[in-house]
């Protein structure tokens, strides 16, 4: 049972991991907030409930493994990484500039506890399917959780994917569909619709849950319920909203992929709040 | 140590034999098959270890992924397909997941060329070696008979990171007996020779040595390197081959405005330059036939090779009596 001590906690968690996004963009002139917002309670709830995962042993081979497959929204993955002690705070500041360790978009081997490369969209949830058939021959447990965007969902490889898991019987995975309904130009809807994505996952074979992206409680309790499915896996579909906590990011295609200014940072700042 | 041998196999045929053997002396070898693997021989390693052969049906993206995935959880993952899909079809995989992260994947890549044959030329790769160079850190291997191929394979699971090795579907002639060692990123010196050298790959080997037997007969003395690891490039070989010889012909089952003729003219050009020849696809795709006919219709012979070996010499000569080059 998730406690409210629990959700006041990660409440708090989710409001730093937001802050540090809004600064590190800023400071780095350029990157994507819009998904990086989006995506901050699935993160809270993966590292600081879910997760079997040790900052200090990161190559651990029984932890479970996140894998950003969006890779653009890499900076809400270095904040929660720094949140949960696999590298400093203050090299967030580095992001993006030359000689950091902390990429434009997620590179493996560089920051501890970064899983996988990413940045050309549709090619995580694959990796996610690899190493569990390798876990499974080598009688590992470990589980395998995988972010997607929605826009993602348009690549062909993800459908290939998708076709695949629930033929090995992945029962260890679970895809989580970040639905912010905003893609890089426009609209998702607009742009090339992937609903009824629920029905489609459930037609090719999954367990899906449907949930308020931002709210703890509901993802605890689906990730919960992900643990409890056998012989599929478990894709959660969460409705988000894109720029969320910033009120002139919010649902607006324009902040998909650009830096706030120093005044835009203030505000943004303000409006997520201490 | 080169023994010419009559004995006739395709290099394809290494393949799922080695790998068996491989798993049997405790190598934990996987392999992931995107719906070729009988043709690519991939399927006999199925037949010993299904639990560790993963056919993804055809989707060889996921193939490439689902490689990555087991790579980083500790297995030496092969992937195969034929040399027209990977990594024509899954090139940006290849780039982003394999090549940027260095992960112990082995591709595998049959049909390689036009000697496919009778199917034409969506399945004749004439492209493949250009997309896979162009790749920083991956290790390509272009095998010369099966015994090549063999010993390809094994170093390749050996060796940690991404590696291509391109197979061939006829049965040719069997270069090498089992105590050739293959040296990876060294050309093998088939045969020396001071007069010229012919730099070949894969099913051009015999052939390259088909036509220095018979430019011997006209007092023509060719040095014939197998250059089976085409990157990175064995520079000091083909340094000294233009130094000592003074004249270059390449022979590849490749287009050659993209492929070893081009890498090697960038060696030998900013390097030592001397005339240069090259056998190989022209700027154009072929078509279906049996795939001798084929190798003979596009000039994939070893009297192509001859004929340009004896250009090359005459603007040896041409150059040393004009006095401008030595």
């Amino acid at each position: 049972m998730v406690t409210t001590d629990t959700i006041d906690e990660l409440t708090a968690t989710a409001k730093r991991i937001r802050r540090s996004i809004i600064t590190m963009l800023t400071e780095a002139g350029g990157g994507h907030p819009g998904g990086s917002l989006s995506a901050v309670e699935i993160l809270c709830a993966l590292y600081f409930d879910v997760l079997q995962h040790d900052p200090k042993r990161p190559d651990w081979p029984d932890r479970d493994r996140f894998i950003l497959s969006k890779g653009h929204a890499v900076p809400v993955l270095y904040a929660t990484l720094a949140e949960a002690g696999y590298l400093p705070v203050e090299e967030l500041m580095t992001l993006r500039k030359l000689g950091s360790r902390l990429q434009g978009h997620s590179k493996i081997n560089t920051v501890p506890g970064i899983e996988m490369s990413a940045g050309s969209l549709g090619q995580g949830l694959s990796y996610g399917i690899g190493q569990l058939l390798a876990g499974r021959l080598d009688g590992r447990d470990f589980r395998v959780y995988c972010l997607l965007g929605d826009g993602e969902c348009q690549e062909g490889q993800t459908w290939e994917s998708f076709m695949c898991a629930p033929f090995h019987q992945l029962d260890r995975l679970v895809a989580i569909i970040d639905r912010n309904g905003v893609q890089n130009d426009w609209f998702v809807n607009e742009t090339m619709e992937i609903d009824p994505l629920d029905a489609k996952l459930a037609a090719f074979g999954w367990h899906v849950i449907s949930v308020d992206g931002h709210d703890l409680r509901q993802l605890l309790d689906a990730l919960e319920e992900a643990k409890g499915v056998t012989g599929r896996p478990t894709a959660i579909i969460a409705k988000t909203v894109k720029g969320k906590g910033v009120s002139f990011m919010e649902n607006n295609p324009a902040w998909h992929g650009k830096a706030p200014s120093a005044e835009q940072m203030e505000q943004a700042l303000a409006e997520i709040g201490e | 140590m080169t023994a010419v041998s009559p004995a006739l196999a395709a290099t394809r045929e290494a393949f799922g034999p080695t790998l068996i053997r491989l798993a049997k002396e405790g190598l934990p070898i996987v392999v992931v098959d995107a719906d070729l693997g009988a043709s690519t021989t991939a399927r006999k390693f199925r037949d010993e270890y299904p639990d560790r052969f993963f056919s993804v049906g055809i989707a060889e993206q996921n193939m490439i992924g689902i490689s990555c995935g087991l790579a980083a959880a500790g297995k030496v993952a092969f992937c195969s397909t034929f040399g027209v899909f990977l990594p024509g079809r899954c090139f940006d995989q290849i780039r982003v997941s394999v090549a940027q992260t260095g992960l112990n994947v082995k591709m595998v890549a049959s049909h390689g060329g036009i000697s496919v044959g009778e199917d034409g030329i969506s399945a004749q790769s004439i492209e493949d070696l250009a997309i896979i160079c162009s790749l920083p850190g991956v290790w390509v291997i272009v095998p010369a008979d099966v015994e090549e191929a063999r010993q390809a394979i094994e170093t390749a699971a050996r060796t940690p990171g991404p590696f291509y090795i391109r197979t061939g579907r006829p049965k040719i002639p069997v270069i090498y007996d089992d105590t050739y060692r293959f040296q990876l990123g060294k050309a093998h010196l088939l045969r020396p020779g001071s007069d010229v050298t012919v730099i070949a790959l894969g099913i051009m080997v015999h052939r390259a040595l088909d036509a220095a037997t018979a430019l011997e007969q006209e007092g023509i003395d060719c040095r014939v390197l197998n250059m089976a690891t085409l990157r990175p490039l064995d520079e000091e070989a083909i340094v000294a081959a233009a130094r000592e010889t003074g004249a270059i012909v390449t022979a590849e089952e490749h287009l050659i405005h993209s492929g070893m003729a081009a890498m090697v003219s960038q060696v030998v050009g900013s390097k030592c330059p001397v005339p240069m020849g090259a056998v190989g696809m022209r700027d154009q795709y072929a078509e279906s036939g049996r795939w001798e006919e084929l190798l003979e219709k596009y000039h994939l012979t070893a009297e192509e090779i001859v004929r340009q070996v004896k250009e090359v010499m005459a603007r040896k000569q041409g150059a040393r009596s004009d006095g401008r080059s030595g």
